[in-house]
């Protein structure tokens, strides 16, 4: 009797039957034709990496960040277009803000393209979810940078 | 437990029967999937012996009061890894813990470990764990010829790899595991804690090998750091502990 059932519970269709009493269960880590080829890459190495080392330099940049823009000399109240205009007209507050910008975006991306692999449960959700999320850090990521190039105090 | 039963059983019924049973319920998961399509909770009230593992609990339910209950043990000494399953919310040998441990005033609940699909009651398909074992070739891996006699390693050379040659494979480490619970295609923890075992073993030759396996998109990166696989290992591996180490040996490629 327990032949029985087991050879017809390995053959299973879908949902429990009384001959098929178990559901059918996923091949474990299978390899099937979708099943993406191993990627022999260090991508996933450089991306632990960078998480890291960018979160040590975002935590000084963007504390003093927010030094200087909501407690030194009156808080966030004196924040106005001349204010900026100031900042931006030094190379190395350019700069600070350039490589704060592209650290935190890129940061941030790469942090939510691992939840996203985490949650995300089918293949569809998890590829629209990882476009969308490039689309709007490549678009903020330009954007803010074209700013920072090109900002013109005149205006 | 016959040698308890035994001793106590030894001082005279008069004793035995003022033994400090108590009683507690047992809330157990229960599936069949031959009587219904979902799991339900089932709470049996035994009289036990507070001093008495959980797996004994089971063993009475099973032996003397539902005989359709079923679970998986072997050895039934915290050594062949049959029976981990989520006792109170944590990962646990049955037979590793004992009752007066887990507040037996309140109901204990008893479920099958997550993130594999359940068979029946606290029996899980394993396959899935066992798989991603396999992939990390837990092997001696060498070259040329072999030896007349056997390989011989330092004391210290030992010692690299002692913690993660204590797995026994029971899975409490690796269904405690939020990335696993969500996609089973993370290698998970016990299997880098067994290529650990062979990536760190001085006689291995394929320790690159593995390396390369585990630096993929569903190897080691995918670890997050939560501890939970740390707290859940009855054996006390420092399971997280050997996941970083081999992050380690990834990005500095000594080892």
């Amino acid at each position: 009797m327990s032949d029985a059932t087991l050879s017809t519970g390995s053959t299973g269709s879908t949902g429990p039957s009384v001959e098929n009493p178990a559901p059918l269960i996923e091949p474990p880590r299978a390899r099937t034709g979708k099943t993406p080829k191993s990627t022999r890459t260090n991508f996933e190495m450089y991306g632990w990496l960078f998480m890291r080392l960018s979160g040590i330099l975002l935590v000084v940049l963007v504390l003093g960040h927010l030094l200087i823009q909501l407690v030194l000399d009156g808080g966030v109240t004196k924040i106005s277009f001349a204010f900026v205009a100031g900042r931006w007209a030094s190379p190395f507050w350019q700069a600070w803000d350039l490589i704060m910008l592209w650290l935190a975006m890129l940061h941030g991306a790469n942090g939510l393209r691992t939840i996203i692999n985490d949650y995300a449960e089918r293949d569809n959700t998890r590829f629209w979810l990882k476009m969308l999320l490039y689309t709007a850090t490549v678009f903020t990521i330009l954007l803010g940078t074209l700013v920072i190039f090109t900002f013109d105090p005149n205006i | 437990m016959t040698t308890t039963l035994d001793k106590t059983e030894g001082l005279g019924p008069a004793v035995a029967g003022a033994a400090p049973y108590i009683t507690a319920t047992f809330r157990i998961r229960r599936f069949n999937p031959e009587v219904a399509e979902e799991a339900a909770w089932e709470d049996f009230e035994i009289e036990i012996d507070p001093k008495e593992r959980v797996l004994d609990a089971l063993h009475k339910i099973k032996w003397e009061m539902d005989g359709t209950l079923t679970f998986r043990r072997s050895c039934a000494h915290g050594i062949c890894g049959s029976d981990a399953m989520r006792i109170n919310g944590r990962n646990r040998l049955a037979c590793k813990t004992l009752i007066k441990d887990i507040n037996p005033e309140k109901p204990i609940t008893v479920e099958a470990i997550k993130g594999l699909t359940v068979l029946k009651d606290l029996v899980v398909d394993m396959e899935p764990f066992f798989q991603a074992y396999r992939d990390v070739m837990p092997f001696l891996v060498t070259t040329g010829n072999e030896p007349t006699r056997e390989r011989l390693q330092s004391a210290e050379d030992r010692e690299r790899f002692d913690d993660t040659t204590k797995c026994i494979l029971c899975a409490a480490c690796t269904s405690s595991c939020p990335v696993f619970w969500n996609d089973g295609q993370y290698f998970g923890p016990a299997a880098i804690v067994n290529a650990h075992r062979f990536i760190f073993d001085s006689r291995d030759e394929a320790g690159e090998q593995r390396l390369e396996i585990l630096n993929d998109r569903d190897g080691v990166w995918r670890c997050r750091t939560t501890f939970n696989c740390t707290d859940a290992c009855p054996r006390g591996i420092e399971v997280t502990k050997a996941i970083q180490e081999v992050k380690r040996a990834l990005i500095t490629r000594r080892f």
